[in-house]
């Protein structure tokens, strides 16, 4: 099979906020580059983080990274990597204020700083009480900010492929990876990207689940594509719920709503947070307050009809408050919940949200697999940042705003690791493999030609709806076994996926279908991640691993303080230690997590 | 939950196959929860897997879902079904040329947005903290800032139809209009000369077709009418 070649230095894959960080880094240094992405970039789905960027700039009150280290670690419930945490909560105010000077529009305080608002898990003093650590533009921090960075791509003249899906990763005999190759969507045709180095930026996956506060495009590609070639996927068992999806419509109402004073009620209308976090009460983090809302809904104190969801009320702020900090919360629940929330309180359920776990990497942003004795070999020209990557700084449970800083931060460090890589490397680009693209050909081919096949739609959902009913904010020994046999059973469908459309140009039936083979492989490496982690942490917690006196919420350090690595050669676990010691300070050693 | 039928007549074109363009029916069954246009779709899609449209966030901010919708321009994933009159008709977004049943290419509409050079320009060098705005100065931004380039108001506006590749458009002059607003950016009377043209701006006549679909509720013409006042002032 033969198939277009296309040379680049470096490829970037993915145009939201860590692909577009990154991008500068390579634009700024002189490299040939190129940025592929399925949407146009401002269309990435960090277009919709609404709440803000964490960093101790302490532009309202005292603050320091210190703080924001150790309630990430806490956070993380211990399973975050210290160093990389300490890098990122340390270059946070750099790449906070960078971001400023690329023009991005935050909110600001009367003295010109930018105005800062509280979040959940973010305290003052080593855990003492809620600090005001989220930079924030309105209530469209993520929007400001994707806008903010493209603009200042094109500034510095980056070379974006616009609606083209990268296919898989080609790696040489030795490993290295020497390119991708992609499909453009408007014609059809599947090229090879030849580069020095790729880095992956694609984003999340929620769309495993049923219920997401994810994109349509948050399909998983890089880690499916990273699975498919023989890279490990970590600690993919942990999944944010985020506390408050529009009931039905899964569409996000920010944690910044409890930051600005919003209240989280039951059908007697009690604010139960106060029972479940007594010093942080809605400001908990975030799977202890999705679980208290479960907890309230299952023992039959949820609101509504079918007493399903519970109640999000800001309706004592003033309605300036709301008009001027969280506009586009308001017109979400107008538009998705019916309700004017100045007015009446805004029925929410814990939804889908955010992989904490993805493609092993360290804080330099290189992607790192277990070698021998070695835990962590960096992949020769192989980079990943952003909600793909696990570097890890969320462990367990991410932090609201960590996620925007982590983008900035790995799109940076990645983007800075990658050009010293090409630059210490003058030399010719490393020769393709004679094979190379055979691959990413042949599944289309078995796509085109597939006969009484299954559904690409049907198969999809049962995906999805395995996923949630067995895999979800609290999970079951038996039902994750059960689910386990059910996603292999989904698995061997994706394999036989039938398209009616057969045609050339944006054919997004072929689309879906390729994205459905990555998504595949993120709920294979989640439901078998998770139904071996015997242990309850952070947003994992399971029934037979219960609170008890010698395991504080189900916590076992003894046995489960290490990171997840599975392969989906053999559907094969292997597990690597959690690194404890930072860069420069002390270990924060490990307690139980209450806030 | 009430489910109930919904008739559509939509755009359907595939180069592949079709010489030219054609209008089908189509039917689907929507339950309660099926709210917005964009579920319906979805769901028609699941019907008829060549059915193409573009589509990501679901909520509105993403900006890829526009589309004529009953003869007017909006996002599908923030129009109401309930609302529509049926058989709700679907059409690409106006005046750029379709690629595939509603996807249009939007080069021209992105190298207009493009051409006012879309980012801050300030040749100072950085300061080491934030450079300081003040509540008022930043509030300027607000109606500008939130445009998700969804090009529901350039493809409405009948002087972009007519000179797309002359006429900046909309979108683009409430881009030009963010950064000439911001007390950051140095480069106002470089943004002024690169308007200054009988297109460019001038095109504009004020017909508010675009503050009439915005889906943002962005006000693109009072953006154009401060250019121009400035245009004016400068002048003189
Ligand atoms: C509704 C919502 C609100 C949030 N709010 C906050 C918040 O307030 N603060 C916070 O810190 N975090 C927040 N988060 C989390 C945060 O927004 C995301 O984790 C983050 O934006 C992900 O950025 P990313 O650059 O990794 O990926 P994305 O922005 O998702 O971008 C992925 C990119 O990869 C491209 N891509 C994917 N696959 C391919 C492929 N095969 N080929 C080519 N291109 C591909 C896509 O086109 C896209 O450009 C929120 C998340 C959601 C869903
Ligand atoms: S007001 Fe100007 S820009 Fe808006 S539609 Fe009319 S002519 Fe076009
Ligand atoms: S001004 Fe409004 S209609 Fe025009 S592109 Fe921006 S958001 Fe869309
Ligand atoms: S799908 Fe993003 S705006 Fe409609």
């Amino acid at each position: 099979m033969s198939i277009p070649i296309r040379k680049f230095d470096a490829v970037i894959v993915g145009a939201g906020g860590a692909g577009l960080r990154a991008a500068i880094q390579s634009s700024e240094a002189g490299l040939k580059t190129a940025v592929l992405s399925k949407v146009f970039p401002t269309r990435s789905h960090t277009v919709a983080a609404q709440g803000g960027v964490a960093a101790s700039l302490g532009n309202s009150e005292e603050d320091h990274w210190h703080w924001h280290m150790y309630d990430t670690v806490k956070g993380s419930d211990w399973l975050g990597d210290q160093d990389a945490i300490e890098f990122m909560c340390r270059k946070a105010n750099e790449c906070v204020i960078e971001l400023e000077h690329y023009g991005m529009p935050f909110d600001r305080l009367d003295n010109g700083r930018i105005y800062q608002r509280p979040f959940g898990g973010h305290m003052s003093n080593f855990g003492e009480k809620p600090v005001r650590r989220s930079c924030a533009a309105a209530d469209r921090t993520g929007h400001a900010m994707l806008h903010a960075m493209y603009q200042r791509n094109v500034k510095v003249n980056t070379q974006f492929f616009v609606e083209w899906m990268a296919l898989d990763i080609v790696r040489d005999a030795e490993g290295a990876v020497v390119g991708v190759t992609a499909i453009e969507m408007e014609s059809g045709e599947i090229v090879l990207f030849h580069a020095k180095a790729v880095l992956f930026a694609t984003g999340g996956a929620g769309r495993i689940f049923y219920s997401s506060t994810n994109a349509f495009i948050n399909t998983g590609d890089g880690p499916g594509m990273a699975a498919r070639a023989g890279i490990p996927l970590e600690d993919m068992e942990f999944w944010q719920f985020h506390p408050t999806g529009v009931a039905g419509a899964g569409v996000l109402i920010t944690e910044g709503v409890r930051g600005e004073g919003g209240i989280l009620r039951n059908d007697a209308g009690e604010r139960f947070m106060e029972r479940y976090a007594p010093n942080a009460k809605d400001l908990a983090s975030r799977d202890v307050v999705s679980r208290a809302m479960v907890t309230e809904i299952n023992e039959g104190r949820g609101c509504g009809p079918n007493k399903d969801f519970v109640l999000l009320d800001i309706t004592h702020l003033p309605p300036e408050t709301i008009l001027k900090r969280l506009p586009g919360i308001r017109e979400i629940s107008i538009q998705f919940a019916g309700i004017d929330p100045i007015k009446e309180p805004i029925p929410v359920v814990p939804t889908c949200h955010y992989q904490m776990g993805g493609i092993p990497t360290n804080y330099l942003g290189e992607v790192v697999v277990p070698q021998g004795d070695n835990v962590g070999v960096p992949v020769s020209g192989f980079y990943a940042a952003g909600e793909c990557a696990c570097a890890s700084v969320h462990g367990a449970n991410r932090l609201g705003t960590n996620s925007l800083l982590d983008l900035l931060v790995f799109g940076k460090s990645a983007g800075t690791t990658m050009v010293e890589f090409i630059k210490n490397h003058p030399a010719a680009h490393r020769p393709l493999p004679a094979d190379a693209g055979d691959y990413s050909l042949a599944r289309v081919d078995r796509l085109n030609n597939q006969k009484d096949g299954a559904d690409v739609h049907a198969t999809r959902l049962a995906m999805q709806r395995t996923m949630q009913n067995h895999c979800g904010v609290f999970r079951f020994k038996d039902l994750l076994a059960q689910g386990v046999s059910k996603i292999m059973d989904v698995a061997a469908d994706v394999a036989r996926t039938e398209i009616k459309d057969k045609s050339q140009v944006f054919n997004t039936a072929r689309l879906e279908a390729l994205e459905l083979e990555n998504l595949i492989e993120v709920a294979k490496a989640t439901i078998v991640s998770a139904n071996a982690r015997t242990e309850s942490r952070g947003a994992h917690v399971r029934d037979d691993a219960p609170d008890t006196a010698e395991r504080p919420d189900g916590r076992d350090d003894k046995n489960w303080l290490k990171h997840t690595l599975w392969h989906r050669d053999g559907n094969r676990l292997e597990y690597k230690p959690v690194i404890l010691k930072p860069l420069s300070v002390d270990t924060i050693a490990l307690k139980k997590r209450a806030y | 939950m009430s489910s109930r039928t919904v008739e559509f007549s939509i755009y359907r074109y595939n180069p592949d196959k079709d010489d030219k363009p054609y209008m089908q029916t189509l039917s689907v069954e929507l339950d309660s929860t099926d709210r917005k246009l964009l579920d319906a779709l979805v769901k028609l899609k699941a019907k008829d897997d060549t059915l193409s449209f573009r589509r990501s966030c679901r909520e509105g901010v993403c900006g890829s879902d526009a589309m004529n919708i009953n003869g007017k321009n909006g996002l599908a994933c923030l129009t109401d079904m309930e609302k529509l009159e049926s058989p709700v008709v679907l059409r690409p977004l106006p005046g750029l040329p379709v690629v595939r049943d509603l996807i249009v290419d939007m080069t021209q509409f992105f190298k207009q947005y493009h051409s006012i050079k879309p980012y801050l320009i300030n040749n100072e060098p950085p300061p080491e903290r934030e450079r300081l705005q003040s509540p008022e100065e930043r509030d300027e931004l607000n109606g500008l800032y939130e445009c998700i380039l969804c090009a529901c108001c350039s493809t409405s506006c009948p002087s972009f139809w007519w000179n797309p590749d002359k006429f900046v458009g909309p979108a683009g002059l409430l881009a030009a209009y963010r950064f000439i607003a911001d007390t950051r950016d140095q480069a106002t009377s470089e943004r002024l000369d690169n308007l200054e043209d009988p297109y460019r701006l001038f095109r504009c006549h004020t017909i508010m077709n675009c503050v009439d679909v915005c889906p943002k509720s962005l006000n693109p013409t009072r953006a154009i009418g401060k250019i121009k006042d400035m245009m004016v002032r400068r002048a003189i």
